[in-house]
């Protein structure tokens, strides 16, 4: 009984780590989706170089695991003089992971959208990536947005890594009360449940917004 | 310059391919071909399947770069400029400004799915032409009207018949007021019941004086409405003349083989409906 009123204490500041957790996710689903959408678009611009560095990019970011990437950003880039603070580093860190995978998801978008309204966009007097940004993308959006739901979850999930470069998230919070207060199961079991609560609205949005951008289509 | 039989200069020449190769691989898709189009005229490009036909249309609108050879529209080149003394390959912004005065009409439509109708011809004039809504409203909506789908200005793709959609692809085309309009195989992939609408609305711009290029197997319709009929086979223009002529006596054996085969299948369809 003490216990639960002891978490119920507690809960506040484990929301505190939420708000962070949504912060972290949010910023870096927006960074990756957009690395990932302006890649997919900028390789099927037939610009060799381009094409190289992504490809690189893609195959670098997902091979390496994005702890030791933000242990490279947090504390790496402090060598050569660039300093970010644990929030900001999470961000920038699952961003650019994120995008790695998004660059794939986005290509794997653009290429299922048939060739024909590439043509037809292009004989309306439209340049390649004006076709793309106005005719392809809004359609690859739409058969993107299961994995891209699926990407905002895991992103949501994986947060709590950034506990490690100390982001006051929420399982960065939950460990340092459970030091204080050794109440493991109850604070980790809370935890447990408020990622749940941020999950599954999140599948919930997904939906929804595939119902919305599949106006036109059965 | 020639001049027609009343003396009147003819019209001018809108589009001039010269010696178009077109090699896919190991095969040449089309092999040396030349044809000019003047402004008004209509030419209707008949011939068996993989002869070429479309090939050479996509390479008129620069969908496919030629292996050798060039097209011209309107007395330039498409896909390549002379810069200081050398032919040198164009920009997509540029190819993009020609191709604003070319319309294709494509076998598939290809209309946009995730827009309405109004909307797939509003397209153009608003992101290309920087029309406002309220000035590319009122010409979308009037032609759709022209070709009779007015009241399907707010449906999806989805929800319009073939026929239907293809005659919002044409709209579309018109909406950024070519000087030409290339139709590849405009009615192949639609249900026989839904062709003649289709047919009409070509026949109307043919009316309206439009420079057109039709790739299509409707013989019926290239007698009725071109001013030529080109036969392509085997990569080649075989042979070109009049409708009447070329329906009537064609010359080469190939030619006489093909009408031949396509008479036999359209007599066959017709005869039960009639």
């Amino acid at each position: 009984m003490s216990a639960c009123l002891t978490v119920w204490g507690l809960l506040p500041v484990l929301l505190l780590g939420a708000v962070a957790t949504a912060e972290i996710t949010a910023g870096a689903f927006v960074l990756a989706a957009l690395i990932g959408m302006t890649l997919a678009v900028a390789q099927r611009l037939h610009w060799y170089p381009l094409r190289i560095a992504i490809a690189i990019y893609v195959d670098v970011f997902r091979a390496v695991p994005v702890l030791t990437q933000l242990f490279i950003i947090y504390f790496g880039l402090t060598e050569i003089g660039i300093r970010l603070d644990p929030l900001p580093s999470a961000i920038v860190g699952f961003g650019i992971n994120g995008g790695a995978y998004l660059t794939e998801v986005f290509r794997a978008g653009l290429e299922s959208i048939h060739q024909g309204q590439m043509e037809a966009a292009q004989m309306l007097g439209m340049t390649r990536l004006t076709a793309l940004r106005i005719v392809i993308l809004p359609q690859a959006v739409r058969v993107v947005l299961p994995p891209l739901g699926n990407f905002a979850i895991g992103l949501l999930k994986d947060t709590a890594l950034a506990s490690a470069v100390a982001a006051p998230e929420l399982m960065f919070r939950a460990r340092t009360l459970v030091d204080k207060t050794f109440l493991a199961t109850q604070i980790f079991t809370t935890a447990a449940a408020i990622y749940l609560a941020m999950s599954l609205p999140l599948g919930y949005l997904t939906r929804q917004a595939e119902a919305r951008f599949s106006r036109g289509r059965r | 310059m020639t001049s027609g039989p009343t003396g009147e200069p003819a019209p001018a020449v809108l589009v001039e391919v010269i010696g178009l190769t077109k090699r896919f691989g190991e095969i040449d898709v089309l092999k040396e071909v030349d044809l000019s189009v003047r402004v008004g005229e209509k030419v209707a490009i008949i011939g068996p399947s993989g002869s070429g036909k479309t090939t050479l249309l996509r390479c008129i609108a620069h969908l496919e770069r030629p292996t050798s050879g060039h097209v011209a529209i309107g007395g330039e080149r498409i896909g390549e400029k002379l810069v200081n003394a050398r032919w040198r390959e164009m920009s997509d912004r540029e190819i993009a400004r020609i191709r604003t005065g070319i319309g294709m009409v494509f076998q598939r439509f290809n209309l946009f799915p995730h827009l309405t109708a109004l909307e797939n011809v509003m397209l153009g004039p608003t992101r290309v032409l920087k029309y406002s809504r309220a000035e590319a409203e009122p010409l979308a909506r009037g032609l759709l009207r022209k070709v009779g789908l007015a009241h399907k200005a707010a449906d999806y793709p989805e929800k319009l018949s073939g026929g239907q959609q293809q005659r919002v692809a044409i709209a579309r085309s018109l909406a950024m007021q070519p000087r030409l309009m290339l139709f590849d195989e405009a009615t192949s992939a639609l249900d026989p019941e839904l062709i003649g609408e289709v047919l009409n609305v070509m026949r109307d711009l043919a009316r309206d004086g439009m420079t057109m290029l039709v790739v299509t197997h409707e013989m019926k319709f290239a007698e009725d409405v071109a001013d030529r009929v080109v036969f392509m086979d085997h990569g080649r223009i075989v042979e070109e003349g009049r409708p009447h002529e070329l329906f009537r006596s064609p010359s080469h054996p190939r030619t006489q083989a093909f009408l031949r085969a396509v008479v036999d299948r359209q007599a066959m369809t017709e005869t039960p409906a009639s």
